[in-house]
């Protein structure tokens, strides 16, 4: 068991030093793909925490990661808020929101939950339009670049510049990732699987099984409204397109693929599924040229696909033949 | 015009409303209740059944009637074979988990507004109607076709309700729904049942679309607002009851109608679907369903 941790954090400090030496030879293009996978992959870690650990499929993340979109970037440009500021507001927006949330779905079980969930978040993006004066609604808002930026004293991080942000996002990510990890080894995470597997167990063992979902709802919210503050504070653009559906299914996706339940599942996930998308779009100009393939068709295939034939994703399905200590 | 009128014009229009959705969220509740399968995928069988009827109307020439009568039985019976085949290769076998067959309904609904995209395109294209008779009132014309919407949406209904009732297949649909474990050892072939009900729920979608779509327009997006208004009929109405989700779509096609006209359609749908989450949260069973087994 000692030599399983062991392993376990040995392979993320790996990860987290590749993906640092990554921003010294990856050509312009890859690089600034890379900076936007690893904020989304914080997105689909904060999916995952609930999805994956506690099982509770929600349909309606898109609404936390537009609250740290929408909690961030909205101070930003109507208030002219910093960037520490604006992020921590967008926090903030996230964990209350997902509180709120929480309480009310969280009375509702399997399909019921799925449902709630949706609807809320489909509130939430009808809101945007509602009040379109503030949000620009599918316009949306663009952040000067002067606004993006950090002062610390004399010296000043300019985010726009793509080194600054992509350490910014690897920063971000790095400390998502280990918190997740040290979430799931705690008492906490093995209660989170506990419900999981059998939830009035888990009741019968004396757990307060509603308050460790509760928190585990408001974890996950805090992080995906993180990433969505991240989103908007390095590449300075909020849109209602975030706070859409699509949104919500995106993150479900990622989690699927990599493999739900685990630590680096969310990450390999939405690096595929990036390329999957950016690539196949290209190939398929060339060879089904007028067909008009968009990502509507490569997601769909791609998740009957995953539910039918490969339900554990790709670190789930390692862990099961080879890797049993993957966290 | 004068309140009243606008108010005469509100509920009519609420009425055409609510035809559409009774048809199309009895399709849902049918699947959901004898199948226990939430299809998200449901608004795009309606979409698919608006544009197969474009195709089909155009594809006939002559009298608008001719190809609009062609389209309301060839559109319902090519979405209908669509679902089977879903049925069969997705849905059985991931052996109707509840959690796994929304996610595969998530990319079926995917999958099939990707189909409608590449063969249709992205226009939105209008279907004549089978005829054009303005019924006159003192203050305004009323189109007769929108009237015929609704009576043509009372009498499907009806028929459901009667097959559900009154026959043999609707009783191994009621057994199966109730119980289908016991049911399959009383020898009913609930896979066929299964197979059936996700067709019939699909062509009922399908028929609610190419109703509605001569005084409208198809297009490859048109199924996502339908989807979520039958979701809160469906849930209003009780999962799974009939009666309870005619209700639900005269209550919320009528409200919707008047608050769009008087208010922001933006506010009436916030409204509206908060409204639902709630009694969702806090009556599972809907409005009008009783208590959940």
């Amino acid at each position: 068991m000692k030599g399983d941790a062991c392993k376990a954090i040995a392979l993320h400090v790996i990860v987290i030093a590749a993906l640092f030496a990554l921003n010294f030879v990856l050509p312009p293009y890859h690089h600034g793909v890379l900076a936007r996978v690893m904020v989304l992959a914080v997105f689909a870690m904060g999916y995952n925490l609930l999805f994956g650990y506690a099982g509770l499929l929600s349909l309606g993340h898109a609404m936390f990661f537009a609250a740290g979109l929408y909690g961030a970037g909205l101070p930003m440009v109507h208030f002219g808020w910093g960037v520490p500021g604006a992020f921590a507001a967008g926090l903030l927006a996230g964990v209350l929101l997902s509180a709120v949330i929480g309480l009310l779905a969280l009375r509702t079980k399997g399909v019921a939950f799925m449902i709630v969930t949706m609807m809320f978040a489909q509130v939430g993006y009808l809101l945007v339009y509602y009040f379109g004066s503030w949000t620009r609604g599918d316009e949306g808002l663009v952040i000067q670049q002067q606004a993006r930026a950090i002062q610390f004293g004399a010296t000043r991080l300019d985010l726009t510049n793509p080194v600054t942000r992509y350490m910014a996002a690897l920063a971000l990510f790095a400390i998502v990732l280990i918190a997740t990890l040290i979430m799931v080894r705690s008492s906490f995470g093995r209660v989170l699987v506990a419900i999981r597997e059998n939830e009035e167990r888990t009741r019968m063992l004396g757990y307060d099984t509603f308050a460790n979902k509760l928190a585990a709802m408001v974890a996950s919210g805090a992080i995906c409204a993180a990433a969505g503050a991240a989103y908007v504070i390095l590449f300075g653009y909020v849109g209602s397109t975030f706070a859409s559906i699509q949104y919500s299914i995106l993150p479900l996706l990622w989690v699927l693929l990599g493999g739900a339940a685990t630590t680096l599942g969310p990450l390999v996930g939405t690096v595929l599924m990036f390329y999957l998308i950016d690539g196949s779009g290209d190939l398929l100009k060339i060879y089904a040229p007028g067909w008009n393939i968009s990502y509507l068709g490569i997601v769909g295939v791609a998740l009957i696909l995953l539910v039918l034939f490969f339900p554990k994703g790709i670190l789930g399905t390692i862990r099961d033949r080879w890797a049993r200590w993957l966290p | 015009m004068a309140f009243g009128p606008h108010l005469l014009l509100a509920t009519l229009e609420g009425l055409v409303t609510s035809a559409v959705l009774a048809l199309m969220a009895l399709g849902l509740s049918l699947v959901f209740g004898v199948m226990r399968v939430v299809n998200v995928a449901h608004g795009e069988f309606y979409m698919l059944g608006a544009v197969l009827a474009w195709a089909v109307a155009s594809a006939f020439g002559g009298h608008p009637a001719i190809g609009f009568l062609a389209a309301l039985v060839i559109a319902p019976l090519v979405v209908g074979a669509v679902a089977l085949v879903a049925d069969r290769l997705v849905l059985k076998r991931l052996d109707y988990n509840p959690e796994a067959t929304i996610v595969a309904t998530i990319g079926l609904l995917y999958i099939i507004q990707q189909a409608a995209l590449t063969f249709y395109g992205a226009d939105a294209r209008p279907v004549q109607a089978p005829f054009n008779y303005r019924i006159s009132l003192p203050w305004f014309g009323y189109s007769g076709y929108k009237l015929a919407v609704i009576g043509a949406s009372v009498a499907l209904l009806l028929t459901t309700w009667l097959v559900l009732s009154r026959t043999r297949v609707g009783l191994m649909m009621r057994a199966t729904q109730y119980d289908s474990e016991t049911a399959q050892a009383f020898g009913i072939p609930v896979g066929r049942v299964y197979a059936g009900v996700f067709a019939v729920g699909a062509m009922l979608a399908a028929i609610a679309a190419v109703l509605i779509v001569p005084t409208s327009q198809a297009h490859y997006l048109m199924g996502r607002d339908p989807l979520l208004l039958s979701f809160i009929v469906v849930i209003i109405g009780g999962l799974g009851s009939l009666r309870g989700t005619v209700v639900a779509a005269l209550l919320i096609g009528v409200s919707d109608g008047i608050i769009s006209m008087f208010f922001s359609p933006t506010l009436a749908k916030i409204i509206a679907t908060l409204v639902v989450a709630m009694v969702l949260v806090f009556r599972p069973q809907g409005l009008f369903g009783t208590s959940a087994r």
